[in-house]
Formats: C-alpha cells, sequence, structure tokens
C-alpha cells in the first residue's frame, strides 16, 4: 500500500540543517495496522507528516498504491489524518465536521448526509450530530474526529499518538475501539506512539525509531523476543544486559561465556554473528533464582534488593561479574518470602532466553 | 465545592487603606466631566454651568442644524471608507505576518505597521499637511481622497491589532486538517482561516470606524476648506459661541463610539 524509499528529511540548511530522518525504508501493507514507535523526537511524528503530505521528503520518494506522491500537497493525496489535538473545526457541528472531507470533494448532497450518518453510527455518536464540538467531551472528540477522517474512505489513515490526552481508562477503550474501526473498515492504519504497551497490544507491525532512524521492523513479538540491538531492547519492555564472548559458531548454534562465568551452548537468530564480544539480553521474566549448587558453570549473585509487586516480585541482583541483574518472578502463595537481601543465588534460564544483539 | 477563602485572605488590594478613596477620585476625575456634559445637553436654558429645566431643545436644534449634518454625514462617510479600507489592509498584513513562515525582518514589519500608534500624531499631521500641500499644489485636487488616505492610514494598527490576535490565537492544525481533508488553500481560507478570523475582522473594523471617528488633529490639518467633520465642527464651534448644542452633539458621537467600543470588546471577548 505504502512504499517509503530511501526518505531523508533534512530541515533548514547549512549549518543549522537538522535531519529529522535518514535513509528510510518502509513498506506497509494493505490493511496492515502499522506502528512508529519511538521516544519523542525520534523522527515518528516527521515520518507520518510526509505520509500526509504536511512536509515533503529531501531525498527519497513515496509511493502509494504503486503511483508516486512524494510531490502532491496534503490535499490531492487520498490519506486522512486524526491529529494529536484532534483538529476539530470549532465553527462547525459535529455533523459538519464529518461532512467537511466528503463536502470537498465534491460528493453530493444525499450521498454526504448518508455517510454522515454512517460515521456516526460507526463510533456511536449518532446522538450527539448536532452539538457543537466545544459541547463534547474529550472522548467523544476523539471519537468525532476518527469519524471525520474516515468519512472519505482514505487508503491510509494516519494517527498521531491519537490517545495521549485521553485518562487511562478510556485509553484502554479506544485502543479496543480503533482494532474494532480498522478490522470493519479495511483501511490500512499508520498509528504514532511513544507508548511502547499500546505500540505492543494494537500493532500488527512495528517499526522502532531512533535519531531519525528505523532499528527494527517486526510483529510485536518479534520486536518483544528478539530485538536487533540494545536501543531496541531497552525501549521494549524491562531489559538485562550482560557481556559475554561469542564462539564456536556452527550453524545455527553458538557457544557463548558469560563474563559472570557461565558458559551456554545458544540458539542464533541472525547469521550476521561473527566470534567476539557481544551484548545479551536476558528479559527478567525469561529466568528464576535457585539455591546455588556450587558448580562453576552456574550464574551466581547476591540479592540486593527485593521490591514487591503483588503480582510479582523485582529480585535485583549483583553477578559475580560485578554487573547488576534484575529477575522478575510472579508470586505464588507457597513461596512467600523465602529469600532476603544477601542471600547468594543462582540465576536458571533456558537457553532461548538468551538474546545476542547486535551492539 | 471549593473553598478558596484562604486564598483570598493573603493579599487583596481592596484592603490596602486609601485604595476606596483614590479609586473613588479616579473615577470622579474619569466620569464627572463626562457626565455634567450629557446632563447640561438636556439644559433648557443657554447656559452650560447653570441647570434651567428638562428639554431637548438642544437636540432637535443640532438635528435642524444643517452645519452639523453636513459635518456628521462627512464624518459617517470618511470613517465607513476608511475604516473599511483600514481593515482590508491589515487583514491581509496580519494573515501575511501569520501564516507564514518566520521571516528576516518581520519585527520591523510589525513596527511600520504600528508606526502610527508611536509617532506623535501632530507629529503625522504636519508631515501629511506639508506632503498633501505639495500634491494638491501639483494636481490643483482638494477633494476628499485626502483625508481618506490619511484616515486609513492611522487607523491600519487598530485594525491589525485584534485581527493579528485573533490569528495568532487560532490552532494552525486546523488549517493543517483542512488541507488534510481534501480543501484547497482557496477553499481553507473561505471555510475555515475566514469564519474563525472573522470577529477579530469585525473587532478592528469597529475600532478602525471609532478612531476615525473621533480623530481631530490629523483631520483638522489635513482637510480642504469646506471639509468638517463633526470633531472638527465642535472644535470650530467652540471658538466662537458655546451653547448646549455642542453637548447635544458631544453626547450622540460618544453614545456612537460607546456602542462600538462595547461590540469590540463583546467580539473579541468571546471565546470559542
Amino acid at each position: 500500500m505504502i512504499e517509503i524509499r530511501n526518505i531523508t528529511k533534512v530541515f533548514g540548511a547549512g549549518e543549522h540543517a537538522v535531519t529529522a530522518l535518514q535513509e528510510i525504508n518502509v513498506n506497509i501493507a494493505e490493511n496492515e495496522f502499522f506502528t512508529l514507535l519511538g521516544p519523542s523526537g525520534c523522527g515518528k511524528t516527521t515520518l507520518l507528516r510526509l505520509i500526509a503530505g504536511f512536509e515533503h521528503p529531501s531525498t527519497g520518494s513515496m509511493l502509494l498504491a504503486g503511483e508516486d506522491i512524494s510531490l502532491l500537497p496534503p490535499n490531492k493525496r487520498p490519506v486522512n489524518t486524526v491529529f494529536q489535538n484532534y483538529a476539530l473545526f470549532p465553527h462547525m457541528t459535529v455533523a459538519g465536521n464529518i461532512a467537511f472531507g466528503l463536502e470537498m470533494l465534491g460528493r453530493p448532497k444525499a450521498e454526504v448526509a448518508e455517510t454522515v450518518d454512517r460515521m456516526l453510527r460507526l463510533v456511536r455518536m449518532e446522538e450527539l450530530k448536532n452539538r457543537q464540538t466545544s459541547e463534547i467531551s474529550g472522548g467523544q472528540q476523539q471519537r468525532v474526529a476518527l469519524a471525520r477522517a474516515l468519512a472519505p474512505q482514505p487508503k491510509v489513515l494516519l494517527l498521531d499518538e491519537p490517545l495521549s490526552a485521553l485518562d487511562l481508562k478510556l485509553r484502554k477503550e479506544m485502543q479496543i475501539e480503533l482494532k474494532r474501526l480498522q478490522s470493519e473498515t479495511g483501511i490500512t492504519f499508520v498509528f504514532v506512539t511513544h507508548d511502547q504497551e499500546e505500540a505492543l497490544t494494537m500493532s500488527d507491525r512495528i517499526a522502532v525509531m531512533n535519531a531519525g532512524r528505523i532499528h527494527q521492523i517486526g510483529s510485536p513479538r518479534q520486536i518483544y523476543d528478539h530485538p536487533e540491538n540494545r536501543f531496541v531492547a531497552n525501549f521494549i519492555g524491562d531489559s538485562n544486559f550482560l557481556n559475554a564472548k561469542l564462539g564456536n559458531i556452527k550453524d545455527d548454534q553458538a557457544e557463548l561465556e558469560f563474563a559472570a562465568g557461565r558458559k551456554v551452548t545458544v540458539p542464533l537468530h541472525r547469521a550476521d554473528l561473527s566470534d567476539g564480544e557481544v551484548s545479551v539480553l536476558i528479559r527478567p521474566e525469561h529466568v528464576s533464582i535457585a539455591e546455588p549448587t556450587g558448580n562453576s558453570h552456574e550464574l551466581t549473585g547476591v540479592i540486593e534488593n527485593i521490591v514487591y509487586f503483588g503480582t510479582d516480585t523485582h529480585y535485583h541482583l549483583k553477578l559475580a561479574s560485578g554487573e547488576a541483574f534484575m529477575a522478575r518472578l510472579q508470586n505464588n502463595p507457597s513461596e512467600a518470602e523465602k529469600r532476603a537481601a544477601g542471600d547468594k543465588v543462582a540465576v536458571l534460564m533456558d537457553a532461548k532466553a538468551i538474546q545476542i544483539l547486535r551492539d | 465545592m471549593a473553598d478558596f477563602s484562604l486564598f483570598s485572605r493573603r493579599f487583596d488590594v481592596k484592603r490596602v487603606p486609601g485604595f476606596a478613596s483614590v479609586a473613588l477620585g479616579v473615577f470622579v476625575m474619569l466620569y464627572m466631566p463626562v457626565i455634567l456634559l450629557v446632563v447640561y445637553s438636556f439644559n433648557k436654558g443657554t447656559n452650560l454651568a447653570f441647570w434651567e429645566g428638562f428639554s431637548l431643545r438642544w437636540y432637535v436644534q443640532a438635528y435642524h442644524n444643517e452645519a452639523v449634518q453636513e459635518a456628521a454625514f462627512r464624518s459617517l462617510y470618511l470613517a465607513l471608507i476608511a475604516a473599511t479600507l483600514a481593515t482590508t489592509a491589515a487583514t491581509m498584513a496580519a494573515l501575511a505576518t501569520t501564516r507564514t513562515k518566520k521571516f528576516r525582518g518581520q519585527m520591523l514589519i510589525y513596527t511600520l505597521i504600528n508606526q502610527p500608534l508611536m509617532v506623535p500624531e501632530i507629529v503625522t499631521a504636519v508631515a501629511l499637511l506639508i506632503f498633501f500641500a505639495m500634491i494638491k499644489v501639483a494636481t490643483g485636487h482638494t477633494g476628499m481622497i485626502y483625508l481618506i488616505v490619511a484616515h486609513t492610514a492611522f487607523c491600519i494598527p487598530f485594525a491589525y491589532l485584534p485581527i493579528r490576535a485573533r490569528l495568532e490565537s487560532m490552532d494552525l492544525t486546523l488549517e493543517t486538517a483542512a488541507a488534510d481533508l481534501y480543501a484547497s488553500p482557496w477553499m481553507t481560507f473561505r471555510r475555515v482561516t475566514l469564519p474563525l478570523m472573522w470577529p477579530g475582522i469585525v473587532a478592528g473594523l469597529m475600532l478602525a470606524f471609532v478612531v476615525s471617528l473621533d480623530d481631530v488633529v490629523i483631520t483638522e490639518f489635513v482637510k480642504s476648506a469646506g471639509q468638517e467633520t463633526l470633531p472638527t465642527f465642535m472644535l470650530g464651534q467652540l471658538r466662537r459661541v458655546v451653547t448646549p448644542e455642542v453637548n447635544a452633539i458631544s453626547t450622540v458621537l460618544m453614545a456612537v463610539s460607546v456602542i462600538f467600543v462595547a461590540m469590540f470588546f463583546v467580539l473579541t471577548g468571546r471565546k470559542n
């Protein structure tokens, strides 16, 4: 549906030039819920604005359904946006807002009225049709903004952090609502957020961005389980990073020796690895802890701090190598308060829980 | 319900000793002369300081005075044209200074537009007198055009400021959203920008109208013979015989101004 080829965006010129996007390559499929995820200032909103046509790329090109749209103005693109602050027209009613795009497209009056009613039903706002936009709540304004952007049946709907202004309960509701709207309308959604949980729960695929680059594109599971580098691992979920030495690479497995002492054979997910120092990721919930057995190949450490969270408990350890390590264990009634700070423990994990990072 | 009584006890200017008497003094100074002027416009006698009973005779006399009629008509006609021209120019200037990318010399443009607010009016008046005198000699034309041009020029900042304030308070994303929803630049202006800035335009128009209507100094210097506006006519009257007729004209002029300024505040104060 959207092909973004080698796009770079530079703001300003000369000494004051700021590169907002570098060598962006993305293909977004039809009917996909695609999320641009990253910290503020990573370029995700700039990329969204490029797709909308509010900005034009410095280099590279953008194709929509096979047609080059890089230089088209926003009013000539079959793409609509839900703005972060909704940007509803304050001098029009709810229905007037939803009709706006259709009127600009020159659709006949009867068709406009019919579509407006259908959109109001879709977002469950029929009874507020003739209200002024200032008279409705934030959540309702959000729905109007969605209906307004969906009414002209764009090929792609862009959503710029649309849920960030809502409170937690409403945000959860709207997450489900957005998924429903996407599957009911069959429109490709490109969603921008800095909230990793939102990205994981809603997306078909996620592009993790930082400092103007895309670090990884993949399904939520791929991104979480097999992050390619330290930034992606750190940005999504909690992470432990350990130093280790990689050796004996054979086909799809290799031997890994932790700085903390333990040796283990690990499966490899990537082919671009070679012998030498590497960083590995271990998710805190993928390990357990036990009494040390004295085996020299064990990963051992001392409990420095225990934090109780209700559903689970976080154990902050200091490994033999001096590295910090966090283990998150689910609480169950039979194991209550078995350990205390100062205890020496062994960290147990499956070899599959170990992810080798690129940096 | 929140209780704010604790906060109000901290500091309240109304409790400062002498506040009430100072405030009262200022209000008396401001409004007493105006109130007296209005009261004496209804005086039966010809005396400006001695009340002889209620009458509308000075209003009737002013109404039938052909010189007053002519000056009043000229004032309205001049104010209407000058305010319209000034508001049109101010609208374009406000759009150009708020709806474009920041450019070099933007501050200079603001300063230039607001020149009439900074240069003393008498200086502008003398400058215009000399400048227009040269043109009048060269062309031999002495029509209303000079007054219209002068009034338009000094009305521009009064129209510009409320329009610019309105545009600056408007969310730029609204125009982006219109473009996103297939509106061409012209349709975006017609359907979104213009309706939203309209209260600012009307407010600017009213302020410019009142400022033009009240002007004495520049008009006095620029007008050719026989081009009296209401304020310059009144000034001329004061040099001769002072009757409550001047009070009556002043009262009507003030009423018109108050109505327009009140509408200006209603329009600029209203929230979306």
